[in-house]
């Protein structure tokens, strides 16, 4: 009953969503108050409605309900109810269901907060959310519903994938889908804009929020992503370069971008086309990615629905969108008038070549991941785009905005001196080098990588410090007067400040990795990296759902014991599959990796180990970079902005075109 | 055929502890360090977007031995995997080569990134050489509205 109570609550959504896509959008235009009026209510009552359309598939879920297919397919009730309830979306038809959720209850934000937009800019605002939303309720109605029943319920489900019940995993896919689909908003609002024919500072305060939070998200999920992978893979890569990897590292290149150029709509009234363009893009990309994932076009690891139908609504979706949002861009975007002046050297300039060189990345991302399928298409030539090429392609991009970015943050709005920005940053500029030669000496091998890296880190971070410091201005209490500095100015030192450790940890580790792979009887030792490990034991132990093969790995250095680690090899006897949980001792400067591989032949046990130099500091610097959004977001300004105070509207007040 | 949904299902779901296992590796460091290195570059044919020196899959071992084969035979690493290009095809490099169509894949960021630049510095030359606009076209209310807006 239940079950069907919320295939019910689906399916009035998808009308809600209906009327709401199309009413408020024509008073808008009659300006009729009573139809654009309707948006709010609908906005909160599609939320609601899908709200508990979801809690009746997560209630099935939990109480293990096998009458229900998707439950069969992807549960089972030995499972922890922990991962009952993240299987929800771990599965193609539950995770549309999140991200449809997540679509309405933006929609539902914008109707909390937006009292103070225009009344018909929140109408248009809500009715392009209300079209997203519509499109992909027909996606999960027509296509993959995830309330379908079975005729012969079984006595219990077929488990999840082993690999996905993980913390690490199981919260990926919504910090993703909030990132994903958080990018709506700002397309809603860039639509909108351009059937308003204005883009003025107020839009680009308005929209920020929506911004930030979306790429605030995308940080975490992405991060999660890759930790996940290296603790769990079994081999301590953290980043593979998969097509469904830059299905998500797409579109937080250009929100990076967006983020930046809302700025400068916002603090300048410039560059507000590109603004609107990139809303428009980072959308796109993060359909594309949901069209990659899903179809299987691209198949790799993670893509658990690969069917040709749901593949060709999804890029009917993109295209729609796509096509509609730029066409109306083409036709629109030269009533948008900039209006700052400044020169070249500015932060505006700088800002201007942020938004090239993380635009250019993403298009380079894009062009890697979608050419196996264009040449094979076109030139009939199978081939494959791989690690080594984005890492030789794109790297490059973020070397040169690590170098720009200090400089360009110290540099005024509107008119500035180079050598006038650059003078406080002199001496740290000195001392990063030092820093990079420094790592240079250190080394053994002749790679660049490690060095550079650890230059433009050290620039980074100290950059970011020297731009808070001389943000107290002159004289007395400048400690004070830090702590008193906007959360925005913070905000923006501190995700700086982190884009730079991720730096040196992604550098770090790929120059100065080591690894050992060999046949380790039980009790023998052997040496990685200064590093003594002994393998003291090897057992079989029962799980609650696994068998496990553990070891037990002695971890010391100069005679002192460090930790005991325990790698384990286990196999999940319903899904028939066996997954690898390395060992890891982690610290702040380096990582122990201990994997246990099989049993030999002639006794002893394969085992690898690496040595992973300022690993942590990969995802350190991403919650980093994440915190320092979350700071900005907090800023008081945006939550004026937001709307915590209305003007009462009077009739005649609508804004003219 | 079934070998090869098997080697899939393999790497997909035995992807875990895998890659190079010890009594692959060969006794001369030097030697055994080329291999790495060139088996980081091939591409695992039944898995993806794995290389084989990371892949679990039994095809991925097999060109791991073949690998060290032709090095311990005396071949340089270029020789080494155009053998294995010629066996296995393009598809197997992870670093597409730069030739022919492969061309655009190679040039397009550079390009793009001109295009990108040249671009910019039009828009930036023309923003600092206009005049500043008429001041402003908000009418008197929306202008209080925005100032309200944008008190900080």
């Amino acid at each position: 009953m239940i079950i069907e109570f919320g295939h019910f609550a689906l399916i009035l959504a998808f009308l809600v969503a209906c009327v709401q896509a199309i009413v408020p959008l024509v008073g808008a235009h009659r300006r009729w108050p009573g139809w654009m009026a309707v948006a709010a209510p609908a906005a909160n009552v599609q939320f609601l409605l899908t709200a508990a359309s979801f809690a009746a598939l997560t209630y099935a879920f939990v109480m293990s309900d096998f009458s229900v297919r998707l439950v069969t397919i992807n549960s089972h009730t030995d499972k922890p109810l922990l991962y009952k309830i993240t299987g929800v979306w771990g599965n193609h038809e539950g995770s549309m269901l999140l991200w449809v959720l997540i679509v309405t209850l933006f929609g539902a934000f914008a109707a909390w907060f937006g009292g103070n937009l225009p009344p018909t800019l929140k109408a248009r605002v809500l009715s392009v959310q209300a079209m997203v939303g519509v499109a992909f309720f027909a996606f999960i109605l027509f296509t993959s519903n995830p309330f379908l029943r079975m005729q012969v319920p079984p006595f219990d489900g077929q488990d999840l994938n082993p690999l996905l019940q993980d913390p690490g995993l199981a919260f990926h896919p919504p910090f993703l889908y909030l990132g994903y689909v958080g990018l709506s908003m700002t397309f809603s609002f860039a639509v909108a804009a351009l059937i308003e024919g204005r883009v003025d500072a107020a839009w680009g305060r308005w929209v920020r929020p929506y911004t930030l939070a979306a790429w605030i998200f995308l940080t975490i999920g992405i991060g999660l992503g890759s930790w996940w992978a290296y603790y769990e893979l079994g081999w301590g890569g953290f980043w593979f370069w998969d097509p469904v990897e830059n299905a998500s590292f797409m579109p937080w290149l250009i929100a990076v971008a967006l983020l930046h150029s809302a700025i400068v709509v916002e603090k300048r009234e410039s560059l507000k086309s590109w603004t609107i363009l990139l809303a428009i893009i980072a959308f796109g990309f993060s359909m594309i990615g949901a069209f990659i994932t899903r179809s299987g076009v691209l198949t790799s690891v993670h893509a658990f629905a690969t069917d040709p139908e749901r593949g060709m609504f999804l890029l009917m979706i993109t295209a729609v969108f796509m096509l509609g949002g730029l066409t109306l861009f083409a036709a629109r975007a030269n009533v948008l008038q900039a209006k700052g002046v400044f020169s070249v050297v500015s932060r505006e300039s700088f800002l201007v070549a942020n938004n090239v060189l993380l635009a250019v990345s993403a298009f380079v991302v894009f062009v890697g991941t979608i050419w196996p399928l264009v040449s094979e298409m076109l030139f009939d030539r199978k081939l494959s785009v791989g690690a080594p090429f984005f890492n030789m392609a794109f790297t490059p991009f973020m070397v040169a905005l690590g170098l720009l970015l200090p400089v360009g943050a110290m540099l005024p709005w509107k008119r500035g001196a180079l050598s006038k920005a650059i003078r406080p940053l002199r001496l740290v500029f000195v001392l990063s080098v030092a820093i990079g030669v420094l790592a240079w000496a250190m080394q053994t091998g002749r790679s660049g990588l490690g060095p550079v890296g650890l230059f433009l880190a050290a620039w980074l971070v100290s950059g970011a410090a020297v731009d808070l410091w001389s943000r107290t201005g002159r004289g007395e209490n400048r400690l004070g007067r830090l702590a008193r500095l906007p959360r925005a100015d913070w905000g923006k030192a501190v995700a700086h400040a982190g884009f730079g450790i991720t730096i040196a940890g992604v550098a770090a580790m790929m120059a100065w990795k080591t690894e050992d792979i060999r046949v380790v009887q039980e009790g023998e030792s052997f040496e990685l990296s200064g590093f003594t490990l002994v393998l003291e034991d090897v057992q079989e132990v029962q799980g609650p759902n696994y068998v496990s093969t553990m070891g037990q790995v002695s971890l010391s250095r100069d005679g002192t014991e460090i930790a005991t680690l325990y790698p384990e090899k286990r196999f999940y006897p319903v899904a028939r599959m066996p997954t690898t949980e390395a060992a890891l001792d982690i610290g702040f400067w380096r990582d122990v990796y201990v994997v246990i591989g099989d049993p030999q032949s002639n006794g002893g046990w394969a085992v690898r180990t690496y040595y992973k130099p300022l690993a942590n500091w990969i995802w350190g610097g991403s919650i980093l970079m994440a915190l320092g959004g979350a700071l900005s977001l907090s800023d008081r300004r945006y939550r004026i902005a937001a709307g915590a105070r209305k003007t009462p509207t009077v009739a005649g007040g609508v804004p003219a075109e | 055929m079934k070998r090869l949904i098997l080697g899939l299902v393999l790497c997909l779901f035995w992807a875990p502890v895998g890659a190079v296992q010890p009594d692959e590796m060969l006794d001369d460091p030097q030697l055994e360090e080329r291999a790495r290195e060139i088996s980081g570059g091939l591409r695992c044919l039944v898995c993806r977007n794995e290389s084989i020196d990371d892949s679990n899959a039994e095809l991925a071992r097999d060109m791991r031995l073949l690998v060290r084969e032709r090095l311990v035979e005396g071949d340089s690493n270029e020789e080494v995997v155009q053998f294995i290009v010629d066996r296995y095809g393009e598809y197997v490099l992870l670093q597409p080569k730069a030739t022919g169509a492969n061309l655009v894949l190679w040039l397009a960021g550079p390009m793009m990134l001109l295009v990108g630049a040249g671009i910019g510095w039009t828009y930036l030359r023309r923003r600092s050489q206009v005049e500043e606009g008429p001041k402003d076209v908000l009418s008197q209310h929306e202008a209080e509205r925005l100032r309200e807006i944008m008190k900080d």
